[in-house]
């Protein structure tokens, strides 16, 4: 497992054998919470030599809102709305990741109509995810708003679509036990198929943007490696596991929703470095278009809500049930444990990015203060879901 | 040699600076104030109360069952149910909300109030731009500021409004030749039906 430190009093020194050095001693530094590479409220207390990080002690909490607690309060409908909350980047997963463990738990049919449009909406979403993830990785790397703005020019039709589907742009809030709340308006299908047929144009564009740039190449390749050994005792998943060549998707190994019906590759990296991180976003959102243009072509008409499911006073049968998917940025799961009333007995959440950030420190070590940004980018964290 | 993906990498955006001035996917930017795109029909912000004919106080549709209350996630309506009972928009004798507060600064525009409320008089509004000066009785939405006419309705969500009359309508239609004369206990079963046809 990683050896993390528990505090920095006191430091442990190591001796200096540098004599032009004043004195040797290392220099606590805390980074963050406000920092505008963070992304969000996150603080590193970070111990350096000179430049070179020696330590680092990730400090979260800042953005605690009791999610679980109040989800054992709630209804299980009411925690639908909260779960958006969570990883606000990519709120569609996060509803069908919690829809599904309460349908595992009731024992619910999902329309076969609703399971396309989850898919559907769930690779649209990996595809915003991503590639606001590479805007802000550029951006922590000095591209200063140039490819972020690409990116979120992007990322906007995508929003645009979730608006005009479920109200929000962002808390969609749209999925529901047994389907989803309300069928997609008219001509939002062709709408999203034109967004998706000019979306390789974009990835094109960015590819050049990016791949074989120096600057990139000098900034990423070979900074924080993470060995496939480390990552799979840490519980590392998604796009930052694959990075390192171990293939583990889970839209492969579980194959829930209608996965096993579409044909796409799983990407792979070789280094675990952060270029590898980096471009493991690029091939996995080219794998999504694969997938999203096989949706369209097989979605068929019909209902999106198993009529039987009750909204209002929803009872699951005692028991419990852990539901998980492959979010974008890795395994997102939820833990409910019911009693048989209409909240949760337990409710509990298994955040990718949060799981991801424990290797942080071991990522880091060795390199420059200026590469912990980087790194801390690529392993695509949000606050929201971090600390919960 | 170096300095080739640099350059490749301009490129790019160069050819996104002049794209922008000839294609609309390029500069998709809307100058806010001044332009407006339009809002999608599934837009939702906060909620508001439908009221039929003209009397915005006794037209509401409104029978203070308390549903939406118990639903909200963040628990921000606050009702007070009347004691008495007064004729509704069909005559009908009904409780009514003696106070409706919903406090929009808590609200999460999250909709399940509207998907739960099995009388259609709750519905989302697409009103956005609310600053206010005060943040605490500025925010909070009373009853007379929550009740908007069913055309207000009709002139936002053009599409799903005339659906809801002709639920509504139906409804009650088959409540009419039931000849109990007032029977609120003997109507809920008909009504009840509604949030699960409208999820």
């Amino acid at each position: 497992m990683t050896a993390t430190i528990q505090t920095l009093e006191p430091v442990e020194r190591p001796p200096t054998t540098m004599g032009s050095r004043l004195d040797g001693e290392l220099l606590e530094v805390s980074m963050g919470p406000q920092h505008p590479s963070t992304h969000g409220v996150f603080r590193m207390n970070v111990a350096l030599e000179g430049e070179i990080v020696r330590k680092l002690k990730p400090v979260f909490g800042y953005l605690h809102r009791n999610h679980e607690k109040i989800g054992e309060n709630t209804s299980y409908l009411g925690s639908m709305p909260y779960t958006d909350r969570l990883d606000y980047f990519c709120s569609m997963t996060n509803n069908w990741a919690y829809a599904l463990s309460v349908e595992k738990l009731a024992g619910i049919v999902v329309p076969e109509r609703a399971e396309y449009l989850r898919v559907i909406l769930a690779e649209l979403t990996r595809l915003q995810n991503h590639v606001s993830l590479l805007g802000f990785l550029l951006n922590d790397m000095g591209a200063w708003g140039t490819p972020l703005m690409y990116a979120f020019r992007e990322r906007e039709k995508i929003l645009d679509l979730f608006e005009s589907l479920s109200g929000s742009r962002m808390m969609c809030d749209y999925m529901r036990f047994g389907g989803c709340r309300c069928d997609t308006p008219p001509g939002w299908m062709e709408r999203a198929k034109k967004v998706v047929d000019v979306f390789p144009r974009f990835l094109d564009e960015f590819e050049k943007l990016i791949v074989s740039n120096e600057v990139v190449i000098a900034r990423t390749q070979e900074v924080g490696k993470l060995s496939p050994e480390l990552a799979i005792n840490a519980g590392i998943t998604g796009p930052m596991l694959r990075a390192c060549g171990v293939n583990y998707d889970l839209r492969k190994v579980d194959g829930y929703g209608f996965y096993p019906r579409f044909k796409f590759r799983v990407p792979l990296g070789d280094h675990g470095d952060t270029y590898d991180r980096l471009m493991m976003r690029v091939l996995e959102m080219r794998e999504s278009i694969g997938i999203l243009k096989q949706a369209f072509e097989q979605i068929p008409a019909g209902p999106v809500m198993n009529p039987k499911v009750k909204i209002r006073a929803f009872r699951p049968p005692v028991g419990e049930a852990y539901g998980r998917i492959e979010a974008p940025k890795g395994e997102l799961g939820f833990y409910l444990i019911s009693d048989g009333g209409t909240n949760p007995y337990r409710y509990r959440v298994r955040p990718p990015s949060f799981i991801n950030l424990t290797v942080l420190e071991d990522l880091c070590l060795g390199h420059t203060v200026a590469d912990v940004m980087v790194i801390l980018g690529s392993v695509d964290i949000v606050m929201g879901e971090v600390d919960r | 040699m170096i300095g080739t993906g640099i350059l490749k990498g301009m490129a790019v955006t160069a050819r996104n600076f002049v794209g922008s001035y000839f294609e609309k996917d390029r500069l998709i930017t809307v100058q806010y104030p001044e332009e407006r795109s339009a809002l999608p029909e599934n837009y939702r912000n906060f909620p508001f109360l439908i009221y039929d004919t003209d009397d915005a106080e006794a037209g509401l549709r409104c029978v203070a069952c308390k549903i939406c209350e118990k639903e909200c996630p963040p628990q921000c309506i606050y009702i007070v149910k009347s004691e008495d009972k007064k004729p509704d928009y069909m005559g009908k004798p009904q409780f009514y909300a003696k106070v409706f507060d919903i406090d929009i600064s808590v609200c999460m525009s999250c909709q399940i109030c509207v998907e739960v409320c099995p009388f259609e008089a709750i519905k989302m509004d697409k009103v956005f731009e609310l600053s206010r000066r005060e943040r605490f009785d500025a925010l909070l939405l009373r009853k007379s500021d929550l009740a908007k006419s069913n055309t207000y309705y009709h002139s936002i969500c053009p599409t799903d409004a005339p659906e809801v009359d002709a639920k509504l309508a139906q409804a009650a239609a088959k409540k009419k030749p039931v000849p109990a004369s007032p029977a609120p206990a003997g109507a809920a079963p008909a009504t009840a039906a509604t949030p699960s046809a409208t999820a």
